[in-house]
């Protein structure tokens, strides 16, 4: 959890809204449908968009091609989002996502960022030493696999699409989305079942 | 000073213009990252990371066309760029990791060159 907000940044946040409403830029109904927008969201968007791509081909080729339109054909409206991006994961290869230069993250699908993600540490350190960051975070790729560090700079947002632990055969969509934690979208983590990481 | 139709508002700044008929730059080109540090001119706002400036790279993707963060920053008419999907060797650019690790950034087509050839042959 994030440390409550200091009162001197509440009031410049004040400040700068009324501004804003002053010069007829933001309503105040747009300010509250733009926060109900984000609370909606939840990483359970994107673990289902995951789940399906785990079980139904089409749909994993058509998360690859465009997010954004597997986005709103799961009701979540994408209008004025950016573009959604997935990166997808397959054997020999593990993509980490950060934005070095602040704290892009894909809120439409995954909600609002941990704070660790927005964090100088993770931003400097997941580019420059993904290995060493995975290690601390107790992510254990099978051997071989390289690792490409996604720097979300500009105009898309990106999420990973982590590959279907074994084990999983005959699981319904359900079971499966409930392994895919906000970690695993971000590539911090991989989906690991509840047995195996109780094994661990 | 915003000019018509440049920066209508949060819903038009990340939808991509499908303009990239014009892209400089195809799937599989050798790019380098211009070698440039406009924050040492003045106040700017740039989306290239600094790791980047002057590194060769592969593009993997053209992502469309986006108006220019650079302009949209200051409110300034902001013409669209062609974004690319750009893929870096990892270790050479901190001198260390490990061998076939890569980093994949967004750049702009204004930032980006023509990789000259290898300078020798391996």
């Amino acid at each position: 959890m994030s440390a409550p907000a200091r009162a001197a940044s509440v009031a410049r946040l004040e400040k700068l809204l009324a501004a804003l409403m002053a010069k007829g830029l933001v309503t105040e109904a747009e300010l509250a449908e733009m926060q109900a927008r984000t609370d909606r969201a939840s990483p359970e968007i994107g673990a289902r968009m995951v789940a399906r791509a785990w079980l139904d081909p089409a749909w994993r080729a058509r998360l690859v091609a465009s997010g954004s339109e597997c986005a709103e054909a799961m009701g979540v409206s994408m209008a004025g989002a950016p573009p959604l991006g997935v990166l997808e994961d397959r054997p020999g290869l593990h993509h980490l996502v950060v934005c070095t230069l602040c704290s892009c993250y894909p809120r439409a699908v995954l909600g609002y960022p941990p704070s660790w993600y927005k964090s100088f540490e993770y931003r400097s350190r997941a580019i420059r030493d993904p290995r060493g960051v995975l290690a601390e975070w107790g992510t254990t790729l099978p051997p071989g696999t390289k690792i490409r560090v996604v720097d979300s700079t500009a105009d898309y947002r990106w999420m990973v699409l982590p590959m279907r632990p074994e084990g999983t055969e005959g699981w319904s969509e359900d079971q499966l989305a409930a392994l895919v934690t906000r970690d695993a979208l971000v590539g911090v983590a991989l989906p690991v079942l509840p047995m195996a990481a109780a094994a661990e | 000073m915003t000019g018509p139709g440049s920066v209508a508002g949060e819903s038009g700044q990340h939808e991509a213009r499908s303009a990239p008929a014009g892209a400089r730059f195809a799937v599989g080109d050798r790019v380098r990252v211009k070698d440039d540090w406009p924050e040492r001119r003045g106040p700017c706002h740039i989306r290239t990371p600094h790791y980047l400036r002057g590194r060769d790279g592969r593009v993997e993707a053209v992502l469309g066309a986006f108006p220019n963060p650079e302009d949209l920053a200051f409110a300034r008419p902001a013409p669209v760029r062609t974004l690319y999907h750009v893929l870096f060797e990892q270790p050479p650019i901190w001198q260390e990791g490990e061998p076939g690790d890569t980093a994949l950034v967004e750049i702009f087509e204004h930032w980006l060159e023509p990789a000259t050839p290898e300078r020798k042959a391996a």
